[in-house]
């Protein structure tokens, strides 16, 4: 597939391809989403802002200029401590893959970056791949970070990426290193458009880690642990949903990762959690039905996200219908709505609560929460 | 002070954003809202003031001018980063345009601009990076609110002060229209006028007004602090509670 080489989050021409729970695949306009949305479905988005996450300056022993990419955090609230991967000289003009090594890092080792001083914790697993800790109070972390930080870049983008280019529309609680980027989807008219059809639009912040590193030793670990929350009225509103039969749609695979590892005992409930699992051909999926997402590669962590939801025939022949049809990919590129087939046969056992059983529930939650 | 008072009052405590937080108006609201019990953070230009107050007051203070486009998401950053969401943003930092005053034809050109990035596409900028905070808030059931300080220069043609005049003008139709538009999501706008207070800003555009004949910013800011309050009482986007017991966080 081409990739999308402008910053536009709604180009007017973004198109949706549409797959059906039977297989069967449409093609529409991206301003169509509304439309084959039905009535009753619970939309969730995350609202993650993005970090300027990219952070260039020099490591202290060897005085080599360095790239440091924040990659993930333990929890949503965490200023200090991050999981980073770091490059050598360069910058995102060049292809990550062709990115020189950084110095070789030791625990202990002080990075400078702008204005903020950090210290290697540990390597990692990989000699990219470190744990740093930032120094000073978390004001002026979150100072030099909003100050000095740079939005994580990509070689196939013709133009440097502004922080507004890679926040969405709905973005709030800065957390996540790189966008949730099937959210560039939304505007506020669209927002306006689900409440009048009787949609319900509901949110959840997800700190979405780095996508791609460059390097297939690390690629292949990814996606990162990433910390979630979910509001009470976002667990209220799928709990309801899910009740009445409606479908949950999430927007962006990050939803999915929550939101599935927020409900893999059961109910969804609110509260912060760490989704550490990976979503692949082999997952059952509990709570989302259909999924909003970019155009994905085989191969790639999103792609076999993408596994669970319906099998591989269809997988490949939607990748022939957008191949053939000019879908561009990649963060500013077009939109698939994929309708989990996996999940119809699912739909009735998991509506299946009887009355005493509900009350039941809520009783026994009422009270380990009084 | 009693700030435990307060905060049993509002619950849980708002997180409010002032910009231009170190002098005048912004300065008492700083007080005010911290007096009450509210999680602050505030914006300014100076840094060594910034962090004077900062330190008087207990609020987050945060470096930057609102009137500069790349300071805007910085801001927007440390703002949502430090307080953990937003409920309630006053947009108060201004600018009187060319100090001092002086008749429209006689404006510099780049004297109308200033005002303009100041009081009408700053707040503008800064609503629309912190749009998603508020809300998410409204949706999470709080009261989610834009305070935008005008003027009555706003609506009376006050010879001399057209830079600053027509700038809050267009400030106060721009609250209106968002306050139509993000009715269904929640979030209220409210333009207020202060009154002709005893400020720097004041100051600056008259400098020989007797400072006895003016407002004192401590009272607007208490109004202003009670409309906010009384806000935080009915929010605009009742959430619907009736299952909200069952869904309370268990350990994940």
């Amino acid at each position: 597939m081409i990739a999308a080489r402008q910053p536009v989050q709604r180009s007017p021409r973004a198109k949706l391809g549409v797959v059906k729970a039977n297989g069967e695949i449409l093609h529409l306009p991206r301003t169509a989403l509304v439309d084959v949305l039905n009535r009753g479905d619970l939309v969730v988005a995350n609202d993650a802002a993005t970090l300027p996450a990219s952070l260039a300056g020099g490591h202290v022993p060897t005085g080599a200029p360095i790239e440091v990419r924040l990659a993930g955090r333990h929890t949503l609230t965490e200023a200090h401590c991050f999981t980073a991967i770091v490059f050598g000289a360069g910058d995102f003009r060049t292809r990550t893959e062709d990115r020189p090594p950084p110095p070789p890092l030791t625990a202990g080792d002080a990075i400078v970056l702008g204005s903020l001083t950090a210290r290697i914790e540990r390597v990692l697993d990989h000699p990219r791949c470190v744990l740093i800790r930032f120094e000073g109070a978390a004001a002026a972390i979150w100072e030099g970070l909003a100050r000095s930080g740079k939005p994580i870049q990509y070689a196939h983008l013709a133009m440097p990426l502004a922080l507004w280019d890679v926040w969405t529309a709905i973005a709030g609680p800065p957390v996540s290193f790189e966008p949730p980027s099937a959210g560039f989807a939304l505007d506020w008219r669209m927002l306006a458009r689900m409440q009048a059809k009787g949609i319900v639009f509901a949110t959840l912040t997800h700190a979405a880690g780095i996508s791609s590193t460059g390097d297939a030793v690390l690629d292949a670990r990814l996606p990162f642990d990433e910390p979630y929350r979910i509001p009470l009225a976002t667990a209220v509103a799928i709990r309801r949903g899910r009740r009445a039969g409606r479908r949950i749609v999430a927007v962006g695979t990050t939803v999915v990762r929550a939101l599935e590892h927020a409900g893999r005992f059961g109910d969804v409930n609110a509260g912060e959690g760490i989704a550490d699992q990976r979503i692949g051909p082999d997952t059952r999926l509990h709570v989302v039905d259909a999924i909003l997402s970019g155009t994905h590669e085989p191969g790639t962590s999103h792609y076999e996200l993408l596994r669970a939801f319906t099998d591989d025939a269809t997988l490949e022949r939607v990748s022939e219908e957008l191949d053939a049809r000019g879908y561009l990919t990649h963060e500013f590129g077009d939109s698939v709505l994929l309708e989990s087939r996996k999940q119809v046969s699912w739909a009735r056992e998991r509506t299946a609560v009887s009355p005493a059983e509900e009350s039941q529930r809520s009783a026994t939650l009422e009270k380990l929460i009084s | 002070m009693n700030a435990l008072h307060s905060n049993a009052e509002w619950k849980p405590a708002p997180r409010i954003a002032v910009t231009g937080g170190t002098s005048g108006l912004g300065l008492a609201l700083v007080r005010e809202f911290r007096h009450r019990g509210a999680n602050v953070a505030f914006v300014a230009r100076d840094r060594a003031r910034v962090e004077r107050v900062a330190q008087d007051t207990g609020a987050a203070g945060i470096v930057g001018n609102i009137a500069r486009k790349e300071d805007i998401h910085p801001l927007a950053i440390q703002i949502a980063g430090r307080l953990g969401g937003l409920d309630v943003l006053v947009n108060n930092a201004s600018s009187l345009g060319p100090v001092p005053l002086k008749l429209l034809a006689d404006t510099e050109c780049e004297d109308l601009e200033l005002a303009l990035e100041t009081n009408l596409l700053g707040p503008f900028r800064l609503t629309k990076a912190l749009l998603g905070s508020l809300a998410a808030a409204a949706r999470e059931g709080r009261s989610a609110v834009v305070v935008n300080i005008s003027s009555d220069a706003a609506r009376n043609p006050y010879p001399t002060w057209g830079a600053y005049g027509a700038s809050k003008a267009a400030l106060e139709h721009m609250t209106r229209i968002w306050d139509e538009e993000l009715a269904a999501e929640g979030v209220r706008f409210v333009a207020v006028d202060p009154g002709d207070m005893d400020t720097p800003l004041h100051a600056l555009a008259v400098p020989d007004a007797d400072p006895a004949t003016l407002k004192r910013p401590e009272l607007s800011a208490r109004e202003i602090a009670e409309l906010v309050e009384s806000g935080q009482r009915s929010p605009r986007r009742k959430p619907d509670t009736s299952t909200i017991a069952a869904a309370e966080p268990s350990s994940q």
